[in-house]
């Protein structure tokens, strides 16, 4: 070798560490720049505004009975709001069953107010009472923000809960053979830009599961859980689950229970 | 009726950062419904702010500003105690003014 090729060959090994190097460093200024919108655009975060509604629903009298939802019981005694949200999904005596938040809303709409659980629940998201729901779950959840989650397991239906929704979460199927696990069950991993939570353990639970409800700036809408649950097997196509539907509390349950000590910061914003 | 706004003003020496968050659709105009047809333009299309009732800023705004829109402006000389009002107005007459006490 001559020692005019061995210079090089030195030059292009050298131009390869570079490139690599750049490589790195634009990936992090791609994930920076996110975090930099999000930093800027949550100090005017528009669930907010959703969180103002959703006071004003929960203390207005309304329905067929005409009264308020402030004997609501979220788990922590009838009209309990703070805190309540980083214990559900919880077992709930009067029902007989896990509920997570929007279904222990139905509950308390129909209990309370008179209003038809199943028909609210058979509306679309967005429109009539499910708009309400989404003021209601903004609300209810900024009252918790800050605070760990730390959902129950003592009941034994709270158990049985978490192993059905830790089973959802790794049931692969639909056309293109998936599972909530393809996506969350690895640590950095993403989607385009999106950085994806590993949702089987903590921090990666936490962050994902504690972020929801929340505002989404693309379409300038409030998504609850159960709203995410259902893109999320929209993205996978399945067919869409029933809203607050037991396999969807199963799998709140599954990841609320993985984000212990994990801190809310719902209703969060995200793109 | 509108929804209200959230005003948040606070003082910070001689001048006062105002953070405006409005509920508004901001529908462009350029949108299509389900049916293919078009789904007519609704958006806001004035912005006034006053301190103690004397306008301080005015905005002329198109179908480009986003849906529930986010204001921040500051407003020199504006002390705590102080009022600061923010109306808006859209292209189809409503309007909405609400007000905050700087802090």
């Amino acid at each position: 070798m001559t020692k005019h090729s061995r210079w090089a060959l030195m030059t292009v090994a050298a131009g390869a560490t570079l490139l690599i190097a750049s490589h790195t460093l634009a990936q992090k200024t791609t994930a920076d720049g996110i975090a930099e919108y999000r930093a800027l655009l949550a100090d005017g975060n528009p669930a907010e505004l959703f969180e103002a509604k959703g006071e004003d629903v929960w203390k207005k009298q309304r329905g067929p009975k005409n009264a308020s939802l402030m004997q609501c019981d979220l788990g922590k005694g009838p009209g309990v709001v703070k805190g309540a949200f980083v214990e559900l999904p919880r077992y709930f005596a009067d029902t007989q069953r896990v509920q997570d938040l929007e279904s222990r809303l139905l509950t308390c709409m129909e209990t309370l107010q008179g209003l038809n659980a199943a028909e609210i629940a058979g509306t679309p998201f967005g429109r009539g009472e499910q708009a309400n729901l989404e003021g209601l779950v903004a609300w209810i959840s900024s009252e918790s923000r800050g605070l760990k989650f730390n959902l129950p397991q003592g009941h034994a239906a709270e158990k049985t809960m978490f192993e059905v929704g830790k089973r959802l979460f790794f049931t692969r199927g639909g056309t293109h053979d998936f599972a909530c696990a393809s996506c969350h069950n690895e640590d950095g991993k993403r989607i385009r830009l999106q950085d994806l939570p590993n949702l089987t353990k903590q921090p990666g639970a936490g962050n994902g599961f504690g972020a929801w409800p929340a505002y989404r700036v693309s379409s300038g809408e409030l998504w609850s859980m159960q709203r995410r649950i259902n893109d999320c097997y929209r993205q996978q196509r399945f067919p869409y689950p029933g809203y607050g539907s037991e396999a969807t509390i199963a799998l709140g349950v599954y990841m609320g229970v993985n984000s212990k000590g994990g801190e809310s910061i719902a209703p969060a914003l995200k793109r | 009726m509108a929804d209200p706004m959230r005003i948040r003003a606070q003082a910070a020496g001689d001048k006062t950062t105002v953070r405006v968050l409005m509920a508004h659709e901001m529908e462009s105009g350029q949108r299509k419904d389900a049916a293919g047809k078009t789904v007519p333009a609704w958006h806001i299309s004035e912005v006034s702010a006053a301190h103690n009732g004397k306008v301080v800023m005015t905005a002329d705004w198109g179908p480009a500003v986003s849906k529930n829109p986010f204001l921040q402006f500051t407003v020199k000389g504006a002390k705590a105690g102080d009022k600061i009002a923010v109306t808006w107005k859209d292209n189809k007459g409503d309007s909405r003014t609400d007000e905050a006490v700087v802090t």
